[in-house]
């Protein structure tokens, strides 16, 4: 990989570690006696792991001039890798503290070992290093086919990729020694907070110098997603991680804002990353991979249109619905209702323009686990938006919110349509980015397919009873008009339901190390196969495989 | 408008300004006016701020992340007012940075737990929240009581507060220390300065049963008995029925 580099852009990657061990360093430093020295030493090791990293590939001969007339993708490879080991961790993560929740002495007498420092290692390992990293590398998949360009450079992507994996790694890190904003699904401490803001803006600069190489003359609708993707994800990121820390010293820092306004800072932030993060990232994946795969066009372009502005417009103002009946002012408590109704709309004309474009090639979704993987989180997709939209009706919400009818939700969309269509774009890409005709074996991704759909319908139904069932008991009268049930009454109903969703993650668990082992074999076989063709000329043996041309 | 379409999606830089402008509304419109509108937030003049020790057991509440099970925002609905008290009024979480009111009741809601377990029970059910309720998955705490509560910092992280807002004067920041030392060990000469400061209400107490030392379990349990009581306008019954409205 080091070997694909222009010695400039290996001066470059080595200053840039060499940049990363001295922030290590300072942090280390600066915050001996709190949290902030361990993290110092994370970054520290990380840094030199990246110097030895570039060193050993250093004095490799410089590529040849003939790799610009091909796409670039290294950096692709080894973000599918990297985003399949999160899926793992993460997802082992969850589990585990599923079953904490029915079992809770099931874990070590250790601080980290606990369930509230657990719980964001698996948001944040499943959310930005299963997701984030799927997202990464198929936008830079997606960007360089639909724009005919390759990347403008071959140091961006990496930097982007590895600095954005140091964020991840800070991250999950932290929570396990105690450092966290206590942000949901904005965790992440300031220091953090401010490299991610260096890698993001490093992912828009490339997007953008990309897209102006580009040999189209129109921006395929798969790129306004990840535009809106890149931009919102920004904006949000940046406000709602407004902070103070106690010196540069100090892993702690105060958020700028306070009770109500923070209240709805944090979600329009929090509602917002599922809408920029988790939708219309995954629905740019959605919008090229799908298609290519069945072979259609997609449906209509004006659906694509209403789609994506519906989607950018009506989202953002959705987030207060999180807040209803609380002491958020009930203006923006409406507000919040009425946009996330209209909201179906354009969720509905995305994935319906999904599902039509799926006609006339419905044989290959039966025939083909991996169509099939991206059809179920096209429904999915409708499911969950669906429920969403209803979710958002005061009266509704009044019941569901604070149950677990709330990560019955999440887990529709998580599960469902981030997964699937991931697990989908997965097991497009690796055959064709390995050069191989198909995946080591089609079978286990037909197996996969299968315990991911089960794991998902399991977990869901489990949490919609639970969560149904709490909230239907918390607000029950006896015929006296008390209370009929104490909290405690609740928590021991939960009991089935709770081990019930720690099968269900179980076996969505098990289904996606079917795929990484699936996905690893087929990488195995790949490279046996380049070595027995190694006596061929054309086949350099450090490229890491050859590529073609305007695939 | 497809037309127009057709054009913008030829320019990168046409739709960037696009898509920030078109996401930028939404936000604007809805969070701007909640630091503008003076309704928002109530008046409650004699709300007092976190002691010192209750900032530390803050921070060892969210360092834990126990927000992830219990809320700490009763709604306005019958029931939940019957199961936990008055529902919260903005200005109760005013000095909240961040605020903790949760989406998630895995427990039940904790806005108005102060006063009403003594700090025995506290302790107990944190060291192992099965004694006390046998049918609990709350994790067990062991390591609060064992764990020395980090003090010296306590004047930076007032500072930092003041910073964003919270009315701590000079004097609280400078006794900070002593104030955190003094309010978990009510026989030393520094518990005197704690009421002095932060009003005769606050509680002084060796909340974890040993005056000895001030460990985490202490600073936990004073945050865990402040809880709804920083001021007591949620319970004024002009106050709550002007909110009902």
């Amino acid at each position: 990989m080091i070997s694909q580099l222009t010695l400039g852009e290996r001066q470059l990657a080595l200053a840039t570690s060499a940049v990363v061990v001295a922030l290590g360093l300072a942090m280390a430093v600066l915050g001996r006696g709190d949290l902030m020295g361990g993290q110092g030493f994370i970054v520290l090791l990380f840094g030199i792991a990246m110097l030895f990293a570039v060193m050993s590939g250093y004095y490799a001969p410089e590529p040849s001039s003939e790799r610009l007339a091909q796409y670039y993708d290294d950096p692709i490879r080894a973000g599918i890798i990297v985003s399949m080991v999160w899926a793992i961790v993460a997802m082992f993560v969850g589990d585990w503290v599923a079953w904490l929740l029915a079992y809770p002495d099931m874990t070590f007498d250790a601080p980290w070992a606990s369930f509230g420092r657990l719980r964001p290692v698996h948001t944040t390992g499943i959310i930005f290093g299963f997701g984030g990293n799927a997202l990464i590398a198929t936008s830079f998949h997606v960007l360089q086919r639909t724009s005919r360009t390759r990347l403008p450079d071959q140091f961006s992507p990496w930097f982007i990729l590895v600095g954005y994996n140091l964020f991840c790694l800070l991250a999950v890190s932290g929570y396990l020694m105690g450092i966290t904003q206590s942000k949901e699904y904005a965790e992440p401490e300031w220091y953090a907070d401010i490299w991610l803001v260096v890698v993001w803006v490093s992912y828009l600069a490339l997007y953008l110098r990309t897209l102006a190489r580009r040999k189209e003359p129109h921006i395929y609708v798969a790129n306004w997603y990840f535009m809106a993707f890149i931009l919102v994800v920004a904006m949000l990121h940046i406000v709602n991680n407004l902070a103070v820390p106690l010196s540069l010293g100090s892993a702690k820092s105060y958020s700028l804002f306070s009770g109500v306004q923070d209240a709805m800072t944090q979600w329009w932030y929090g509602h917002n990353a599922v809408a920029f993060f988790l939708t219309a990232g995954f629905l740019g994946m959605m919008y090229y991979y799908l298609p290519k795969r069945a072979g259609r066009p997609i449906f209509s372009y004006r659906m694509s249109i209403i789609g994506f502005w519906g989607i950018t417009f009506f989202y953002m103002w959705a987030g207060s619905h999180h807040l209803h009946y609380t002491a958020l002012p009930q203006w923006v408590q409406t507000l919040g209702m009425t946009f996330s109704l209209m909201l179906l709309i354009p969720s509905w004309i995305a994935a319906a323009n999904a599902l039509l474009t799926l006609n006339g090639a419905w044989h290959k979704v039966r025939d083909d686990a991996t169509l099939r993987f991206m059809m179920v989180a096209a429904v999915f997709y409708g499911l969950a938006t669906f429920e969403g939209s209803f979710l958002a009706i005061r009266p509704v919400n009044s019941l569901s919110h604070y149950t677990d009818w709330t990560v019955a939700h999440v887990h529709a969309g998580t599960l469902g349509w981030n997964s699937m269509i991931t697990f989908g774009a997965i097991y497009y890409l690796v055959p064709q980015l390995w050069k191989r005709p198909q995946m080591y074996s089609p079978a286990l991704v037909e197996v996969h397919f299968w315990l991911a759909v089960a794991g998902t319908f399991v977990y869901v139904f489990a949490m919609w009873n639970s969560g149904i069932i709490q909230g239907l008991m918390w607000r029950t009268y006896n015929e006296s008009g008390t209370l009929a049930y104490s909290f405690i009454d609740s928590v021991v109903v939960m009991h089935p339901y709770y081990v019930a969703r720690g099968v269900g993650g179980l076996l969505f668990l098990i289904g996606s190390m079917i795929g990484f082992y699936n996905i690893w074999m087929t990488i195995r076989t790949a490279r046996s196969s380049l070595r027995a063709s190694a006596d061929q000329p054309f086949a350099a043996p450090s490229s890491g495989g050859a590529m073609q041309a305007g695939e | 408008m497809f037309g127009t379409h057709y054009k913008l999606e030829r320019h990168s830089i046409g739709l960037t300004i696009a898509i920030i402008v078109v996401a930028s509304i939404g936000g604007l419109v809805e969070i701007a006016p909640l630091f503008t509108i003076d309704q928002t937030v109530e008046k409650a003049p004699n709300m007092r701020v976190y002691t010192p020790l209750e900032v530390a057991g803050r921070n060892i509440y969210i360092r834990e992340g126990c927000y992830a099970c219990h809320s700490q925002m009763i709604r306005t609905l019958r029931d939940e007012v019957e199961r936990y008290g008055p529902y919260s009024l903005a200005v109760e979480s005013q000095y909240d940075h961040p605020m903790l009111w949760g989406s998630k009741r895995t427990g039940p809601d904790l806005a108005r737990l102060g006063g009403k377990y003594s700090d025995e029970w506290h302790v107990a059910h944190l060291d192992n929240p099965r004694d006390v309720v046998p049918e609990s998955v709350m994790p067990a705490y062991r390591f609060l009581k064992q764990t020395t509560l980090r003090i010296d910092d306590l004047p930076q992280h007032l500072a930092a507060l003041r910073k964003v807002g919270v009315p701590y004067t000079d004097d609280m920041i400078r006794n900070a220390i002593s104030d955190a030392f003094g309010q978990a060990v009510p026989e030393s000469p520094q518990a005197d300065g704690v009421k002095t400061r932060y009003g005769e209400e606050t509680t002084i107490r060796a909340f974890d049963s040993n005056p000895g030392s001030v460990t985490e379990m202490d600073a936990l349990v004073a945050y865990l008995q402040i809880l709804g009581k920083l001021t007591d306008a949620a319970h004024e019954p002009q106050q709550a029925q002007a909110q009902a409205q």
